[in-house]
């Protein structure tokens, strides 16, 4: 019987729906600490030329950005190319050259680590990722740089924004270990001595350089959805319109 | 046995069908139309090929009269060559030598060709491709008038005006590029856009001023 | 047999020029314009033309990438960045090409779907299933080699993982991993030969299995969702009563079917390409790094419940091959299905309610597999992934058996819709 078809693949449909629930979306299990929600859009233009300008002047002294064009940036953040020069190309005079660094090639020595390009940091980690990763400095003084990050343990970067947000303090709590035992676990950070911006205004920094990020990893993704609205209005016609045509000639069919 | 195809008591509508089918059809080009675009497209020079292709800046200014430099546009060697006054006052005593002594056949930009005997945007300095237009080679520079002798091995001829002398087969040609008669080669030296961005400083691949800043 | 051809006049003009030297309107009218088809196809018979669809886009898709691609481990990362930034519309044909490999996994499986349910494995068909399960194996080892081109570090590192499989073949394991890899770890040599195989050999492999597939088709004609045989009925022409022209009903019919699978397909490309990391996984987006594995290494989602599989089998006598023969089980007993199946009847909906029990615990097993096989080996997954491989072995190794005994309905003649 046909309902009783139906019935199982609407049961088996509906099984595989809720198991579909269980594939992971971030790697938010892993770390332990929940990763703050940005709140970026990449469709503001105005927090992607600020994210710009802190990322020049904050971050390409050590990370380039090699996939990524000065013109191309200046194109998509409607920024005019005869401001670039000034604002936001310190290591390049052509505009069609690629973001590189000053920095150079063997400096893991310094750092114990190579600063990474970031051009595709957003795609390999997330927005949300980098913006927490940037509000997640801690003072440590068991570290070289005298800091850690709740993010990323044993960070080998050190906190370069901390004369903008000032210096963060862990908070820790009391949670039970695998055999059931109390003991302090990191659970977050608190500011402890402010820095050059308030918190509102640190908040907006880092979030404009998250986006910026976001935008730096895929440049074509804002036109990508304009143009996939146009496709599938067009594609819903056309589907209607085959509906249509094949309605008519299955008319002969009985 | 009913035939489960094919018309039976109701008419068919032929013209909806052709309708219908006809409107699918167009669709359906201009659907792959809009699909071809992608593909065909992407052919077009990249990024990365604009930019290794973009316009070149020379600084002549410590170029001296009578002197060349070759550079790289597009793959392509470019000369530069200073002249003095009086090269330039001779430019249009010898065209009696020329092919085509009014650019007419050549591959220049429209100012190149409006510039007369100079084939330059500023006399003083000669732009254009270094590439001979019989087969290609890098002719040689023979900037002396009257010196019949300056290239060892050659004899350019007592009314030499000064140019250039492909070394290949033997096509000569004057200070601004426009080739002699009777040469293998049968057109003029081709000139690139170009623009000057400061007095010695020429930007080639340029047609107006570069953005300054 | 195909259905008989009509009145055989000769065409004129040009058509006529090329039908005395080429058999064109021969061929057009055997295999679609008086090729019947049952009249009761359902939506499961849309995922053939679909997959054909699928493929003509990865050729397309694959071609236009090798332009601009170069296979070499110092260059493959930074060449799909320039594709993806500096080629014009390079982004929407990269897109195109990793969307279309999930695509065709998702219609293969459904197609597969479709004849568990009707029997479309059954007698006469066994070898359309089998060259079916040969483009299935072929598929997978071009997704498999596909995947490693791009040289992120999931590429690297899943490349090292499954090429490790072979290392666990007893005596000869070193030596064959060795030899596949063409050096002692995954390396340039690796990603070069895996292009080729990509790029060539796999695609004419795949294209010639799909045409014997289709050539095996048509000389059994399709089966459809009651399961009978529409040739048992012919009109005086020997035109099956329950058949229809291929051309126009299913042409048409397809048509809707194309436009359908092509709103979702290019509403994945153009709103959600990386499909919250299943169809481009993050990983990947970080240049292979032989010194650091990804923190969770999984096979891309149509790999996952074999992979499911390898895990869930222990280490035993010191070699972990086993989990490696159970894999390889799980892909070969698709291909003695005709034989294992044993019911009078080929339809589900003849058959009786054991069979459907069966075969939803099948589905919800392979899902469940999928599952754990993209989670790390922990808490409960991995006893998840043995429970669900036994049930995924039954399904197969006990069907001789509960095919036999499942209570059958009457066949009807012909067919119902």
């Amino acid at each position: 019987m046909m309902t009783s078809n139906r019935l199982t693949l609407a049961a088996a449909a509906a099984a595989i729906g809720w198991l579909m629930t269980f594939v992971p979306a971030r790697a938010q299990e892993e770390g332990g600490v929940p990763l703050k929600a940005s709140h970026a859009d990449i469709k503001d233009l105005q927090s992607l030329q600020r994210g710009a300008r802190n990322f020049m002047n904050y971050c390409s002294g050590c990370h380039s950005m090699q996939y990524l064009r000065y013109n191309r940036m200046a194109a998509d953040l409607k920024i005019p190319e005869k401001d670039m020069p000034a604002n936001l190309m310190f290591t390049s005079e052509k505009p069609f050259d690629t973001i590189v660094s000053a920095m150079p090639a063997d400096a893991a020595g310094w750092f114990g680590k190579q600063p990474p390009d970031l051009s595709l940091m957003a795609r390999a980690r997330g927005v949300d990722y980098i913006y927490s990763f940037l509000k997640g400095f801690y003072v440590d003084n068991t570290r070289p740089w005298g800091v850690n990050n709740i993010y990323l343990p044993n960070v080998a970067m050190p906190h370069v924004l901390a004369s903008l947000q000032g210096l963060q303090k862990p908070v820790f709590k009391n949670e039970p270990d695998a055999n059931g035992n109390p003991h302090m676990v990191l659970s977050g950070v608190e500011l402890m001595s402010p820095g050059a911006l308030s918190p509102e205004e640190y908040d907006r920094f880092v979030r404009d350089l998250a986006n910026f990020l976001d935008y730096a990893g895929e440049p074509v993704k804002a036109k990508r959805e304009t143009l996939g609205v146009f496709i599938t209005l067009f594609l819903l016609a056309g589907f209607a319109l085959v509906w249509m045509l094949k309605k008519e000639y299955w008319k002969d069919v009985h | 046995m009913a035939d489960p195809v094919g018309p039976q008591s109701e008419q068919v509508d032929h013209s909806r069908r052709r309708l219908l089918t006809a409107a699918t059809v167009a669709g359906g080009a201009v659907g792959i139309a809009f699909a071809a675009v992608p593909f065909i497209a992407s052919w077009e020079p990249s990024a990365r090929a604009k930019a290794l292709g973009a316009p070149v800046s020379v600084d002549a200014s410590k170029l001296e009269e009578g002197q060349m430099l070759k550079v790289v546009y597009r793959g392509q060697p470019v000369f530069i060559v200073r002249r003095g006054k009086a090269v330039l006052d001779q430019l249009g005593n010898h065209n009696d030598l020329l092919a085509d002594p009014n650019s007419m056949d050549s591959e220049q930009p429209v100012y190149i060709k409006d510039s007369g005997p100079a084939r330059a945007r500023n006399p003083e300095y000669w732009v254009g491709y270094a590439v001979c237009t019989h087969l290609g080679c890098s002719p040689l520079g023979a900037f002396e008038p009257a010196n019949a002798t300056q290239i060892s091995g050659i004899n350019l001829g007592n009314d030499w005006p000064g140019g250039f002398y492909c070394p290949c087969h033997g096509s000569k040609y004057d200070i601004s590029g426009r080739v002699f008669k009777s040469m293998p080669a049968p057109k003029n030296l081709p000139v690139p856009s170009y623009t000057f961005a400061g007095d010695a400083h020429i930007v080639i691949g340029e047609d107006e001023n570069p953005k300054s800043g | 047999m195909a259905g008989a051809s009509g009145s055989a006049q000769p065409s004129k003009g040009l058509l006529g020029w090329i039908d005395e030297r080429f058999p064109l309107t021969t061929l057009w009218k055997s295999q679609v314009a008086e090729y019947y088809a049952p009249k009761n196809f359902n939506f499961w018979y849309y995922f053939g033309s679909l997959a054909l669809l699928v493929l003509v886009n990865q050729l397309l898709t694959g071609i236009w990438l090798t332009m601009n691609y170069k296979p070499s481990s110092a260059e493959a990362f930074a060449s799909v960045e320039y594709i993806m930034r500096d080629v014009d519309w390079g982004w929407l044909i990269r897109y195109m090409h990793s969307t279309g490999a999930s695509a065709f996994f998702i219609v293969v499986y459904l197609h597969m779907f479709r004849a568990l349910l009707y029997g479309s494995h059954r007698k006469p068909r066994e070898l359309l299933w089998i060259f079916g399960c040969l483009i299935f194996l072929v598929l997978m080892a071009e997704a498999f080699m596909g995947y490693v081109l791009p040289w992120g570090n999931m590429s690297f590192w899943g490349a090292q993982v499954i090429t490790s499989l072979f290392g666990s073949i007893p005596v000869i394991g070193g030596a064959l991993l060795e030899w596949i890899r063409g050096d002692f770890v995954i390396a340039d040599a690796t990603l070069n030969r895996f292009f080729a195989l990509h790029v060539a050999a796999l695609p004419l492999a795949l294209l010639l299995l799909v045409a014997v597939h289709l050539t095996a088709l048509h000389e059994t004609g399709s089966n459809n969702p009651d399961g009978i045989e529409i040739h048992d009925h012919e009109d005086e022409q020997g035109r099956p009563l329950d058949g229809i022209p291929f051309h126009p009903y299913y042409t048409v019919k397809d048509l809707v079917g194309v436009m359908g699978f092509l709103i979702i397909f290019f509403g994945i490309i153009f709103f959600a390409p990386s499909f919250g990391g299943l169809f481009l996984e993050p990983a990947n987006f970080e240049p292979a790094n032989p010194m650091q594995t990804p923190p969770h290494i999984a096979p891309v989602w149509y790999f996952t419940p074999f992979y499911a599989m390898l895990r869930a089998v222990p280490s035993f006598m010191g070699t972990q091959v086993w989990g490696v023969l159970v894999m390889g089980a799980a892909i070969l007993v698709l291909f003695f299905l005709p034989w294992l199946d044993r019911s009078p009847v080929r339809s589900i909906r003849y058959r009786g309610p054991i069979y459907k029990i069966m075969l939803a615990i099948f589905v919800v097993s392979f899902v469940i597999l999928a599952v754990c096989g993209m989670k790390p080996p922990a808490g409960i997954y991995p006893m998840l992934a043995r429970v669900c491989t036994v049930l995924y072995f039954a399904f197969f190794l006990l069907m001789p058996w509960y095919t036999r005994i499942d209570p059958v309905k009457p066949v009807p003649q012909r067919v119902t819709g």
